[in-house]
Protein backbone atom coordinates (compact mmCIF):
# COMPACT_ATOMS: atom_id res chain seq x y z
CA UNK A 1 0.00 0.00 0.00
CA UNK A 2 1.08 3.02 -0.73
CA UNK A 3 0.30 5.21 2.11
CA UNK A 4 2.16 4.78 4.36
CA UNK A 5 1.60 5.24 8.23
CA UNK A 6 3.62 8.29 8.61
CA UNK A 7 1.08 10.01 6.16
CA UNK A 8 3.60 10.45 3.39
CA UNK A 9 1.81 10.99 -0.07
CA UNK A 10 1.37 8.72 -2.93
CA UNK A 11 3.57 9.69 -6.29
CA UNK A 12 0.31 10.80 -7.42
CA UNK A 13 -0.53 13.07 -4.56
CA UNK A 14 3.08 14.25 -4.72
CA UNK A 15 2.93 15.38 -8.45
CA UNK A 16 -0.48 16.78 -7.82
CA UNK A 17 0.80 18.55 -4.95
CA UNK A 18 -2.04 17.66 -2.60
CA UNK A 19 -3.13 15.96 0.70
CA UNK A 20 -2.99 11.94 0.14
CA UNK A 21 -5.92 10.73 2.15
CA UNK A 22 -6.50 7.15 2.78
CA UNK A 23 -9.31 7.24 0.46
CA UNK A 24 -6.91 8.17 -2.66
CA UNK A 25 -7.92 6.25 -5.82
CA UNK A 26 -4.12 6.37 -6.83
CA UNK A 27 -2.55 5.48 -3.65
CA UNK A 28 -2.83 1.23 -4.33
CA UNK A 29 -1.37 1.85 -7.70
CA UNK A 30 1.33 4.65 -7.79
CA UNK A 31 3.49 4.19 -4.81
CA UNK A 32 5.67 6.83 -3.87
CA UNK A 33 8.75 5.10 -4.99
CA UNK A 34 8.28 5.49 -8.35
CA UNK A 35 7.29 8.49 -9.62
CA UNK A 36 8.15 7.97 -12.88
CA UNK A 37 5.04 5.73 -13.44
CA UNK A 38 2.63 8.03 -12.85
CA UNK A 39 4.18 11.14 -14.25
CA UNK A 40 4.57 9.86 -17.33
CA UNK A 41 0.41 8.13 -17.15
CA UNK A 42 -0.32 12.06 -15.99
CA UNK A 43 1.21 13.78 -19.29
CA UNK A 44 -0.90 11.52 -21.50
CA UNK A 45 -3.81 10.90 -20.21
CA UNK A 46 -3.92 13.30 -17.10
CA UNK A 47 -5.12 12.64 -13.72
CA UNK A 48 -8.62 13.48 -13.94
CA UNK A 49 -9.59 10.76 -17.04
CA UNK A 50 -7.05 8.31 -15.05
CA UNK A 51 -9.64 8.91 -12.13
CA UNK A 52 -12.62 8.66 -13.93
CA UNK A 53 -11.67 5.40 -15.89
CA UNK A 54 -10.58 3.91 -12.81
CA UNK A 55 -13.64 4.61 -10.76
CA UNK A 56 -15.56 3.41 -13.52
CA UNK A 57 -13.96 -0.11 -13.00
CA UNK A 58 -14.65 -2.86 -10.21
CA UNK A 59 -11.55 -2.81 -7.47
CA UNK A 60 -10.24 -5.89 -8.74
CA UNK A 61 -9.33 -5.10 -12.51
CA UNK A 62 -8.01 -1.75 -11.42
CA UNK A 63 -4.45 -3.14 -11.42
CA UNK A 64 -4.73 -4.42 -14.62
CA UNK A 65 -5.90 -1.36 -15.94
CA UNK A 66 -2.70 0.96 -14.44
CA UNK A 67 -0.58 -1.18 -16.20
CA UNK A 68 -2.04 -0.56 -19.24
CA UNK A 69 -2.24 2.28 -18.80
CA UNK A 70 1.52 2.88 -17.67
CA UNK A 71 2.10 0.52 -21.20
CA UNK A 72 0.17 3.07 -23.62
CA UNK A 73 1.51 5.97 -22.55
CA UNK A 74 5.16 4.94 -22.51
CA UNK A 75 4.24 4.07 -25.83
CA UNK A 76 3.03 7.42 -26.75
CA UNK A 77 5.74 9.57 -25.08
CA UNK A 78 8.58 7.12 -26.91
CA UNK A 79 6.68 8.11 -30.29
CA UNK A 80 4.49 10.50 -29.79
CA UNK A 81 3.14 10.11 -33.74
CA UNK A 82 1.80 6.45 -33.92
CA UNK A 83 2.02 4.73 -29.89
CA UNK A 84 0.69 1.62 -30.09
CA UNK A 85 -0.79 1.69 -33.26
CA UNK A 86 2.93 1.31 -34.49
CA UNK A 87 3.70 -1.70 -32.33
CA UNK A 88 0.21 -3.23 -33.87
CA UNK A 89 0.58 -2.15 -37.26
CA UNK A 90 4.00 -4.59 -37.61
CA UNK A 91 2.11 -7.47 -35.27
CA UNK A 92 -0.53 -7.69 -37.93
CA UNK A 93 1.94 -7.69 -40.91
CA UNK A 94 3.70 -10.59 -39.10
CA UNK A 95 0.62 -12.39 -38.89
CA UNK A 96 -0.21 -12.47 -42.17
CA UNK A 97 2.76 -13.45 -43.52
CA UNK A 98 2.46 -15.72 -41.33
CA UNK A 99 -0.68 -17.33 -42.60
CA UNK A 100 0.59 -16.69 -46.07
CA UNK A 101 3.75 -18.87 -45.30
CA UNK A 102 1.36 -21.46 -43.91
CA UNK A 103 -0.96 -21.80 -46.19
CA UNK A 104 2.05 -21.81 -49.10
CA UNK A 105 3.27 -24.72 -47.09
CA UNK A 106 -0.25 -26.59 -47.04
CA UNK A 107 -0.56 -26.36 -50.11
CA UNK A 108 2.34 -27.56 -51.28
CA UNK A 109 1.66 -30.95 -49.25
CA UNK A 110 -1.75 -30.98 -51.17
CA UNK A 111 0.34 -30.62 -54.43
CA UNK A 112 2.59 -33.71 -53.56
CA UNK A 113 -0.03 -36.41 -52.16
CA UNK A 114 -2.37 -35.76 -55.32
CA UNK A 115 1.38 -36.23 -57.34
CA UNK A 116 1.88 -39.21 -55.06
CA UNK A 117 -1.61 -40.66 -55.69
CA UNK A 118 -0.68 -39.85 -59.39
CA UNK A 119 2.38 -41.49 -59.41
CA UNK A 120 0.42 -44.50 -57.85
CA UNK A 121 -1.64 -44.91 -60.71
CA UNK A 122 0.52 -44.69 -63.24
CA UNK A 123 3.19 -47.24 -61.37
CA UNK A 124 2.45 -50.59 -63.67
CA UNK A 125 3.33 -48.02 -66.89
CA UNK A 126 5.82 -46.34 -64.83
CA UNK A 127 4.42 -42.82 -66.10
CA UNK A 128 6.95 -40.55 -64.49
CA UNK A 129 5.86 -37.72 -62.14
CA UNK A 130 7.85 -35.00 -61.68
CA UNK A 131 8.29 -31.02 -60.64
CA UNK A 132 7.28 -29.51 -57.88
CA UNK A 133 5.17 -27.05 -59.28
CA UNK A 134 1.68 -27.17 -59.45
CA UNK A 135 1.11 -26.33 -62.84
CA UNK A 136 2.97 -29.43 -63.59
CA UNK A 137 1.49 -31.38 -61.99
CA UNK A 138 -1.93 -30.24 -63.55
CA UNK A 139 -0.40 -30.49 -67.02
CA UNK A 140 0.59 -34.24 -66.29
CA UNK A 141 -2.66 -35.13 -64.72
CA UNK A 142 -4.68 -34.01 -67.79
CA UNK A 143 -2.02 -35.60 -70.00
CA UNK A 144 -1.87 -39.06 -68.44
CA UNK A 145 -3.51 -41.03 -71.04
CA UNK A 146 -1.16 -39.83 -73.32
CA UNK A 147 2.09 -40.80 -70.67
CA UNK A 148 0.44 -44.55 -70.87
CA UNK A 149 1.29 -44.42 -74.72
CA UNK A 150 4.29 -42.86 -74.86
CA UNK A 151 6.05 -44.54 -71.71
CA UNK A 152 9.43 -44.50 -71.21
CA UNK A 153 9.64 -47.41 -69.51
CA UNK A 154 8.21 -50.42 -72.10
CA UNK B 1 -6.75 -1.82 -38.69
CA UNK B 2 -8.77 -4.84 -38.73
CA UNK B 3 -9.52 -5.19 -35.30
CA UNK B 4 -12.37 -2.03 -34.11
CA UNK B 5 -14.41 -2.29 -31.08
CA UNK B 6 -17.34 -0.96 -31.01
CA UNK B 7 -17.42 2.71 -29.71
CA UNK B 8 -21.36 3.59 -27.71
CA UNK B 9 -19.98 5.60 -25.02
CA UNK B 10 -20.83 9.08 -26.56
CA UNK B 11 -21.82 11.92 -24.82
CA UNK B 12 -25.30 12.43 -24.90
CA UNK B 13 -24.85 16.09 -25.28
CA UNK B 14 -22.96 16.21 -28.10
CA UNK B 15 -25.43 14.42 -30.26
CA UNK B 16 -28.48 16.38 -28.95
CA UNK B 17 -26.26 19.86 -29.32
CA UNK B 18 -26.00 19.06 -33.06
CA UNK B 19 -30.09 18.84 -33.13
CA UNK B 20 -30.56 21.96 -31.44
CA UNK B 21 -28.32 23.91 -33.82
CA UNK B 22 -30.28 25.49 -36.06
CA UNK B 23 -29.52 29.65 -36.71
CA UNK B 24 -27.90 30.13 -33.16
CA UNK B 25 -24.56 28.12 -33.50
CA UNK B 26 -21.59 28.19 -35.50
CA UNK B 27 -22.11 25.20 -38.42
CA UNK B 28 -18.57 25.15 -39.14
CA UNK B 29 -17.29 24.67 -35.49
CA UNK B 30 -15.51 21.32 -35.67
CA UNK B 31 -16.42 18.45 -33.53
CA UNK B 32 -13.89 19.54 -30.10
CA UNK B 33 -15.50 22.69 -30.13
CA UNK B 34 -18.60 21.69 -30.51
CA UNK B 35 -17.90 19.04 -27.62
CA UNK B 36 -16.49 21.67 -25.50
CA UNK B 37 -19.48 24.28 -26.65
CA UNK B 38 -16.94 26.87 -27.68
CA UNK B 39 -15.93 29.17 -30.36
CA UNK B 40 -14.19 27.43 -32.75
CA UNK B 41 -11.43 30.34 -34.30
CA UNK B 42 -9.74 29.97 -36.77
CA UNK B 43 -6.20 29.11 -35.33
CA UNK B 44 -7.98 25.94 -33.49
CA UNK B 45 -5.36 23.07 -32.96
CA UNK B 46 -7.86 20.44 -33.43
CA UNK B 47 -10.24 21.30 -36.13
CA UNK B 48 -7.75 20.04 -39.13
CA UNK B 49 -8.53 16.69 -37.51
CA UNK B 50 -11.69 16.07 -35.65
CA UNK B 51 -14.24 17.31 -38.29
CA UNK B 52 -17.86 17.89 -36.99
CA UNK B 53 -18.98 14.84 -39.18
CA UNK B 54 -17.33 12.51 -36.40
CA UNK B 55 -18.77 13.39 -33.43
CA UNK B 56 -18.15 10.26 -31.61
CA UNK B 57 -14.22 10.00 -32.78
CA UNK B 58 -13.45 13.45 -30.96
CA UNK B 59 -16.02 12.60 -27.65
CA UNK B 60 -13.82 9.17 -27.84
CA UNK B 61 -10.33 10.98 -27.45
CA UNK B 62 -11.14 13.67 -25.04
CA UNK B 63 -12.89 10.82 -22.94
CA UNK B 64 -9.52 9.15 -22.67
CA UNK B 65 -6.91 11.72 -23.59
CA UNK B 66 -8.76 14.94 -22.67
CA UNK B 67 -8.67 17.87 -24.62
CA UNK B 68 -5.63 19.64 -23.48
CA UNK B 69 -3.44 16.84 -23.67
CA UNK B 70 -4.84 16.18 -27.64
CA UNK B 71 -3.81 19.83 -27.82
CA UNK B 72 -0.50 20.21 -26.50
CA UNK B 73 0.66 16.76 -28.45
CA UNK B 74 -0.38 18.22 -31.95
CA UNK B 75 1.32 21.54 -31.07
CA UNK B 76 4.06 19.41 -30.03
CA UNK B 77 4.83 18.23 -33.43
CA UNK B 78 5.23 18.96 -36.96
CA UNK B 79 2.62 20.07 -38.65
CA UNK B 80 3.02 17.30 -41.59
CA UNK B 81 3.07 14.88 -38.62
CA UNK B 82 -0.42 15.46 -36.63
CA UNK B 83 -3.14 14.26 -38.86
CA UNK B 84 -1.31 10.53 -38.23
CA UNK B 85 -1.14 11.18 -34.81
CA UNK B 86 -4.86 12.05 -34.18
CA UNK B 87 -5.78 9.44 -36.10
CA UNK B 88 -3.66 7.15 -33.93
CA UNK B 89 -4.85 8.87 -30.52
CA UNK B 90 -8.42 8.47 -32.35
CA UNK B 91 -7.57 4.19 -32.82
CA UNK B 92 -6.45 4.18 -29.20
CA UNK B 93 -9.54 6.05 -27.61
CA UNK B 94 -11.41 3.72 -29.41
CA UNK B 95 -9.76 0.67 -28.21
CA UNK B 96 -10.24 1.49 -24.51
CA UNK B 97 -13.75 2.79 -24.89
CA UNK B 98 -14.35 -0.64 -26.13
CA UNK B 99 -11.98 -2.09 -23.51
CA UNK B 100 -11.65 0.07 -20.54
CA UNK B 101 -9.21 -2.40 -18.86
CA UNK B 102 -6.59 -3.58 -21.58
CA UNK B 103 -7.39 -1.40 -24.25
CA UNK B 104 -4.71 -1.38 -27.20
CA UNK B 105 -2.52 -3.42 -24.83
CA UNK B 106 -5.51 -6.69 -25.23
CA UNK B 107 -5.30 -5.90 -29.01
CA UNK B 108 -0.92 -6.33 -28.87
CA UNK B 109 -1.41 -9.31 -26.52
CA UNK B 110 -4.22 -10.97 -28.85
CA UNK B 111 -2.06 -10.44 -31.67
CA UNK B 112 1.11 -11.89 -30.01
CA UNK B 113 -1.06 -15.21 -28.70
CA UNK B 114 -1.96 -15.33 -32.83
CA UNK B 115 1.19 -15.02 -33.66
CA UNK B 116 2.78 -17.92 -31.90
CA UNK B 117 -0.12 -20.17 -32.70
CA UNK B 118 0.42 -19.79 -36.19
CA UNK B 119 4.26 -20.50 -35.61
CA UNK B 120 3.13 -23.64 -34.22
CA UNK B 121 1.00 -24.66 -36.95
CA UNK B 122 3.49 -23.55 -39.56
CA UNK B 123 6.42 -25.72 -37.65
CA UNK B 124 4.02 -28.49 -37.34
CA UNK B 125 2.48 -28.23 -41.18
CA UNK B 126 6.51 -27.70 -42.42
CA UNK B 127 7.14 -31.35 -40.62
CA UNK B 128 4.10 -32.62 -42.42
CA UNK B 129 5.59 -31.86 -45.48
CA UNK B 130 9.29 -33.16 -45.00
CA UNK B 131 7.21 -36.43 -43.56
CA UNK B 132 5.20 -36.10 -46.91
CA UNK B 133 8.25 -35.54 -49.17
CA UNK B 134 10.37 -38.40 -47.51
CA UNK B 135 7.60 -40.83 -47.92
CA UNK B 136 7.18 -39.81 -51.33
CA UNK B 137 10.81 -40.64 -52.51
CA UNK B 138 10.69 -43.68 -50.77
CA UNK B 139 7.51 -45.01 -52.54
CA UNK B 140 9.24 -44.25 -55.68
CA UNK B 141 9.47 -47.05 -58.45
CA UNK B 142 13.10 -49.09 -57.71
CA UNK B 143 14.26 -48.19 -61.56
CA UNK B 144 13.81 -44.33 -61.75
CA UNK B 145 16.18 -42.30 -61.49
CA UNK B 146 16.37 -39.13 -59.45
CA UNK B 147 14.61 -36.86 -60.69
CA UNK B 148 16.59 -32.88 -61.60
CA UNK B 149 15.27 -30.41 -59.23
CA UNK B 150 12.40 -27.88 -60.48
CA UNK B 151 12.16 -28.92 -64.04
CA UNK B 152 8.25 -29.12 -65.17
CA UNK B 153 7.11 -31.69 -68.00
CA UNK B 154 7.30 -30.15 -71.30
CA UNK B 155 4.13 -30.46 -73.93
CA UNK B 156 4.67 -33.64 -75.27
CA UNK B 157 4.29 -34.78 -71.99
CA UNK B 158 7.57 -37.34 -71.35
CA UNK B 159 10.97 -35.82 -70.49
CA UNK B 160 14.13 -35.88 -73.13
CA UNK B 161 16.09 -36.72 -70.11
CA UNK B 162 14.76 -39.83 -69.26
CA UNK B 163 14.98 -41.30 -72.53
CA UNK B 164 18.38 -40.03 -71.68
CA UNK B 165 18.67 -42.30 -68.45
CA UNK B 166 17.08 -45.10 -69.95
CA UNK B 167 20.60 -46.34 -70.23
CA UNK B 168 21.66 -45.96 -66.52
CA UNK B 169 19.13 -48.00 -64.35
CA UNK B 170 21.23 -50.47 -63.65
CA UNK B 171 23.49 -47.23 -61.69
CA UNK B 172 20.54 -46.60 -59.56
CA UNK B 173 20.00 -48.63 -55.72
CA UNK B 174 17.35 -51.01 -55.51
CA UNK B 175 15.25 -49.43 -52.79
CA UNK B 176 14.85 -46.79 -55.02
CA UNK B 177 15.99 -42.90 -54.97
CA UNK B 178 16.24 -40.71 -52.10
CA UNK B 179 15.18 -37.39 -52.90
CA UNK B 180 17.80 -34.78 -53.31
CA UNK B 181 19.09 -32.83 -50.24
CA UNK B 182 19.28 -29.49 -51.91
CA UNK B 183 16.00 -30.07 -53.60
CA UNK B 184 15.05 -31.29 -49.59
CA UNK B 185 16.40 -28.20 -48.16
CA UNK B 186 14.89 -25.55 -51.30
CA UNK B 187 11.71 -26.90 -50.37
CA UNK B 188 11.18 -23.95 -47.49
CA UNK B 189 12.44 -21.17 -49.59
CA UNK B 190 9.69 -18.70 -50.81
Amino acid sequence: VAFMAGGSPCASCKLLRRRCTKDCIFAPFFPADDPHKFAIVHKVFGASNVSKMLLELPVQQRGDAVSSLVYEANARVRDPVYGCVGAISFLQNQVSQLQMQLAVAQAEILCIQMQQRDGCRSQDDAGRSDGHSLAAMQQMVGQQDHLKRESLWT
Amino acid sequence: MSTAPASNDVEPEVLEEEEEEGGGGNPRRCAACKYLRRRCGHGCVLAPYFPASRPRRYANVHRVFGASNVARLLQSLPVEERAQAAETMAMEAQWRVGDPVYGCAGVINRLQEEILATQCELARTRAQLAIVVAHGAQQAPPSAAPPPAHSPLPAGGHRVAGMQRQGEQQDVPPDGPFIDPEEFLDLDGF
